[in-house]
């Protein structure tokens, strides 16, 4: 009877596991019952049966040299034809002796972007940097002064072409879409009927139809005897639509800020101008950076579409190498090259992005 | 009585007209959309004087002409010698047509990658990753070109057909796949699998009621999954089990027999599900992961089994979460179905590009195309917002 109630209590002590170390891992990730033992088979058959031919086919008998396509054709990929076209994919038209030009330009962007990224710079500096930056660019590609050669905005292609569409629609979109965003929240039923108006009508409609519209309405919008030049028409088109996708994104943020710190710069005698610079917009904007980060992502993926227009990007110029009568066939290799340069882009902006939105998250998490 | 008046006289000496905020506002407002108007005006008067110039045909007459072109492949009645209007409604029901397949396509790859992703098991989880990864990550249009150049241009001629699976053949005319022989027993296949969709939705009912009265349950689940199968399938083996099946032969340079999707829609159907899956997989994913854990364990504390708790607990408050984003990734699909026209498949904007250059009217073809896809994501938009009604939460 009073045995149970007066024995010693033994300390409580943890069953000894019955795996440990790597396998205690494999049991629990891999094995852990029937169904996921089955799912991890079939994964592991299914890497097997892909990834040998995938490495044969693009490292063992990859043929990294050859004079020209016909000697080219084996059972791997044909990795000279990357090395045969590598320049014209990348900076297409642009011309031959001046192709440090263009790769300044790249470099040049690539630095602008990096700095960016770095939070230490965000302000005045950054600005100051993205002018210079975006002039040297200019300077770099167009020519005609500092020495350089005219270059006609007909040959620039390739990368330095998509950085230009994508970068250029999103800075001067930007502004755009913050003022639709701001109009679409406006008092002013007028206002908020034309913004609103606007925002749905890009938006609903496919990214081609604003470029069909660029390259095929706007020179019959402009006075008679007025030409545009094709790149610019196409950048007219990235500009109004990174407008009315911004300003949804923006929308979210000016819809997050709490009423009293609208009311409270009211009772301050702050007026509309100040309000939404001093107050709304810091605020608004800083939350939705890593949404504008992705939509960035979206206008830099959406410039490969300017194909339909024979603008040469990235992608026209890889699809008109393709079409060289000596190397025929490569279609693969040509898409795996230009797929892994948009890819390296999007992967590190994604990447950049939701790094921010974890530090921004950071006074939120419990 | 002195001090009253003084309110009053105050009140009635009204502020300047500029500092007054509702004239101000009326103003602005005149000013805005004042500059609007005439933006456009000024846009509309070049574009008369420069399509008079240019002798460009205007109006919607173009319409009722012969199209005179051939169109690669259509669900509807086509020729040539049809009109320009019925070469756009050839376009619009091919985009339809994708657009719909792929919407069901994307949304069930999206949602295995989904719950693959959260999978317990480490290899799974990493190749769903893998996935999402590499496919979101690239331009659609570049995809696009990639399946289009591995079934059009790389696939071998019927004679050296890839075989993916019994019967299934893959050569640069297109997937080859068998059909089952027409044959009147599917008629009331068909109309059993009706009758038994419609008697396990009675029965739902029913036995939602009868736990609700009495708090037994019944075994819906089972019943109404052998209604759905069991009904047809009987009527099926009724008619002595007809499966008889077209199947694709090789006759001379090309295959009879069995049925065939043309390279370009195989191609665009592929790229627009896996890499609209790679976005409803990520949706998929915060939606459950959105609902809160200690909702899990209070259904495994009630005695849930696993099912239950995802198909009762954790599911309905995750649609919540998930309906809205998905909304405009099947825009967004739809939308992306008129890259068709970079792979030549004939989608409306497709066909509209033929039109507007064989008659040089643009305004009226990007007209066309702008009041199809609004109209378009007006009615998925309206089909989704009923359907998030139904999920939505419903507040006191």
């Amino acid at each position: 009877m009073t045995d149970l109630t007066q024995g010693i209590p033994i300390a409580a002590q943890a069953p000894r596991p019955r795996w440990t170390g790597a396998l205690a891992w494999l049991r629990a990730n891999l094995f852990n019952g029937v169904t996921s033992t089955i799912l991890t088979l079939l994964c592991a058959a299914l890497i097997a049966a892909a990834l040998p031919p995938v490495i044969r086919w693009a490292l063992i008998d990859a043929i990294w040299s050859a004079p020209n396509g016909q000697a080219c054709h084996g059972a791997g990929a044909c990795w000279a034809f990357i090395g045969e076209k590598f320049r014209f994919i990348l900076f297409g038209f642009f011309p031959a002796g001046e192709t440090w030009r263009p790769i300044a330009a790249v470099v040049i962007f690539l630095a602008m972007i990096v700095a960016a990224c770095d939070r230490r710079m965000w302000g005045r500096r950054l600005a100051l940097v993205w002018v210079i930056g975006l002039f040297a660019v200019f300077a770099l590609m167009r020519g005609g002064a500092f020495g350089l050669s005219t270059v006609e905005t007909a040959l620039w292609s390739g990368l330095p072409l998509t950085l230009v569409l994508a970068v250029v629609g999103m800075l001067v979109g930007f502004p755009f879409g913050v003022l639709l965003a701001l109009g679409r929240r406006s008092r002013l039923p007028a206002v908020r009927a034309i913004c609103v108006g606007y925002i749905e009508l890009v938006r609903g409609v496919p990214v081609i139809t604003m470029l069909f519209m660029a390259s095929l309405m706007l020179p019959l919008f402009l006075p008679t005897g007025i030409t545009i030049d094709k790149l610019v028409r196409a950048q007219v088109a990235f500009i109004l639509f990174a407008g009315a996708s911004l300003a949804e994104v923006v929308r979210g943020g000016l819809q997050a800020i709490p009423r009293g710190q609208i009311e409270a710069a009211d009772a301050l005698g702050l007026t509309y101008v100040q309000r939404t610079r001093l107050i709304v917009l810091p605020q608004a904007l800083a939350m939705v950076i890593p949404a504008l980060v992705n939509t960035f992502i979206g206008i830099f993926k959406d410039t490969a579409l300017v194909i339909i227009i024979s603008l040469f990007d990235l992608l026209t110029t890889a699809e008109t190498a393709l079409s060289d009568a000596n190397w025929q066939g490569f279609y693969v290799e040509a898409y795996v090259f230009v797929g892994v340069i948009y890819w390296s882009f999007c992967f590190f902006m994604s990447r950049y992005s939701q790094l921010l939105e974890r530090e921004f998250n950071r006074g939120r998490r419990r | 009585m002195t001090t009253d008046e003084a309110t009053l006289t105050s009140a009635r000496a009204r502020p300047a007209l500029w500092r007054d905020a509702k004239i101000r506002g009326i103003a602005y407002q005149v000013v805005f959309v004042a500059a609007v108007a005439g933006f456009i005006a000024l846009i509309v008067h070049n574009a008369i004087a420069n399509i008079g110039r240019q002798n460009i045909a205007t109006g919607f007459g173009f319409l009722h002409r012969e199209a005179a072109f051939g169109i690669g492949e259509s669900l509807i009645e086509y020729s040539p010698a049809d009109t320009y209007a019925r070469a756009l409604l050839v376009g619009l029901t091919n985009t339809l047509h994708v657009a719909a397949l792929g919407i069901v396509l994307a949304t069930i790859l999206g949602t295995l990658m989904g719950l693959a992703r959260l999978s317990s098991n480490w290899l799974v989880a990493k190749l769903a990753r893998v996935y999402v990864e590499i496919f979101r990550n690239i331009p659609l249009a570049l995809q696009l070109f990639f399946w289009w150049g591995l079934l059009d241009k790389m696939a071998p001629g019927p004679r050296q057909a890839w075989q993916i699976l019994p019967d299934v053949f893959v050569s640069n005319r297109g997937i080859i796949y068998p059909v089952p022989l027409s044959n009147p027993a599917y008629k009331w296949v068909v109309a059993a699998l009706g009758i038994g969709v419609v008697a396990a939705i009675g029965l739902h009912r029913w036995a939602k009621r009868c736990q609700a009265a009495t708090g037994r349950q019944f075994p819906t689940g089972w019943v109404a999954l052998a209604l759905i199968i069991g009904l047809p399938a009987a009527v099926f083996l009724g008619f002595g089990a007809p499966a008889r099946l077209d199947v694709p032969v090789l006759k001379g340079f090309n295959f009879s027999g069995g049925d065939a999707v043309s390279p370009e829609f195989a191609a665009l159907l592929i790229g627009l599900v896996v890499y609209t899956g790679t976005f409803i997989c990520e949706i998929v994913r915060a939606g459950i992961l959105a609902v809160n854990w200690g909702q899990s364990e209070a259904a495994m504390a009630l005695g849930l089994r696993s099912s239950q708790r995802m198909r009762l607990v954790v599911l309905p408050q995750a649609l919540r979460v998930i309906v809205p984003p998905l909304t405009s990734q099947y825009l967004g699909l739809t939308k992306a179905s008129s890259l068709a026209v970079i792979i030549g498949f004939p989608d409306l904007v497709s066909v509209a590009n033929t039109t507007m250059n064989q008659t040089g009217q643009a305004i009226e073809g990007i007209t066309v195309i702008m009041a199809v896809y609004l109209s378009l994501s007006l009615a998925i938009s309206l089909a989704m917002n009923v359907y998030n009604r139904a999920v939505a939460l419903v507040e006191r």
